[in-house]
């Protein structure tokens, strides 16, 4: 093909998927409206399952089978780092030295890391209640590790990290989803099915059935997941050298 | 009211995207990637999304220039590896 006849055929392309785009675009609902069908249905069958977040119910029970995909994306995604980032045969460890911290960002590390710690935590296990849920406090609780690293140096993270535990507990996690999962097939209806566990009281730590546990389970497999994913990254630009001469 | 604190931060967001495209030093960019994340972050808050506001708060302004930052530092040591042997 000609680049002429290419040119032409992307031209063609583009104006058909403009042409759909604007017309998709103008069968929209207005902006900013306060009531769409599939809110109202997702509000109602949240609260029916006395889950005070809706976005949660959506996440771990709605579409609980959704969640199970994105998790299994992470999960091979890091598998996948930690594969291409491993040590070499022409590459060997060297320990970092010590580096200077200036006062004033130690004592911001060291006190921000328990802070945010915590609310990477309550994050957690607060997701069927409020803002916030496994996924996001995962990254919080993971991150505010590294403070750490900010604070201190390499060796006192690597001390309060050992990698092989996170990965651990990276695949426990994973598979605590899935015997949730199985559980639900066995004990109740369907696969991920939220049938098997008592409601509960609304808008208390405990409600929402099956929500919490797979919350937690999501955010012990994002946590350790993030923590495996930065060590491997902190390896390839602290530690790992390549050999001289090769 | 609302609209307007939506347009400013619409606002906020094109000229954060816009500077995060132009900056070309990768570190620099890095930087700017985690302002742009804060910004869009407070879009989706004022647009009642805050559970996707933490997620992007945690994600695109912590982790990812972290991990770009990490990168960088790599990619440059072993440049300076090579130069060494010379």
């Amino acid at each position: 093909m000609t680049r002429r006849a290419r040119l032409w055929v992307l031209l063609a392309g583009g104006a058909g998927l403009a042409a759909l785009l604007v017309a998709a675009c103008l069968d929209l609902p207005h902006f900013g409206g306060d009531r769409h069908p599939y809110g109202d249905r997702a509000v109602h069958a949240s609260l029916a399952r006395r889950t005070a977040n809706t976005i949660s119910s959506v996440n771990f029970d709605q579409r609980a089978f959704d969640t199970l995909g994105e998790m299994t994306i992470l999960f091979s995604a890091v598998l996948g780092c930690v594969m291409l980032l491993r040590q070499t045969r022409d590459e060997h460890r060297a320990r970092p030295e010590p580096a200077e911290v200036a006062l004033p960002v130690r004592r911001y590390a060291l006190v921000v890391l328990p802070v945010a710690l915590l609310s990477g935590l309550y994050v957690i296990a607060h997701g069927q209640l409020s803002p916030g849920g496994g996924f996001q406090g995962g990254v919080v609780a993971a991150t505010a590790l590294h403070l750490l690293y900010l604070g201190a140096d390499y060796a006192a993270l690597e001390r309060i990290r050992p990698v092989g535990a996170y990965e651990v507990a990276d695949a426990l996690a994973a598979s605590a989803y899935l015997v949730t999962g199985i559980a639900g097939l066995i004990g109740g209806t369907a696969f991920l099915a939220n049938t098997l566990l008592p409601y509960g009281t609304f808008n208390t730590l405990s409600s929402g059935g099956t929500v919490p546990l797979l919350n937690a389970a999501i955010g012990m497999e994002v946590a350790s997941a993030v923590v495996v994913l930065l060590a491997r990254f902190l390896d390839q630009a602290v530690e790992i050298e390549e050999e001289s001469g090769t | 009211m609302a609209d307007a604190v939506i347009v400013v931060a619409l606002l906020l967001v094109v000229a954060a995207a816009t500077a995060a495209v132009t900056t070309r030093d990768p570190v620099r960019q890095a930087l700017v990637l985690a302002v742009l994340g804060v910004v869009l972050a407070v879009l989706f808050t004022v647009l009642q999304a805050p559970d996707v506001g933490l997620s992007q708060l945690a994600v695109g302004s912590a982790l990812t220039p972290l991990l770009l930052m990490l990168t960088v530092r790599k990619v440059r040591r072993r440049g300076q590896g090579k130069e060494r042997e010379r």
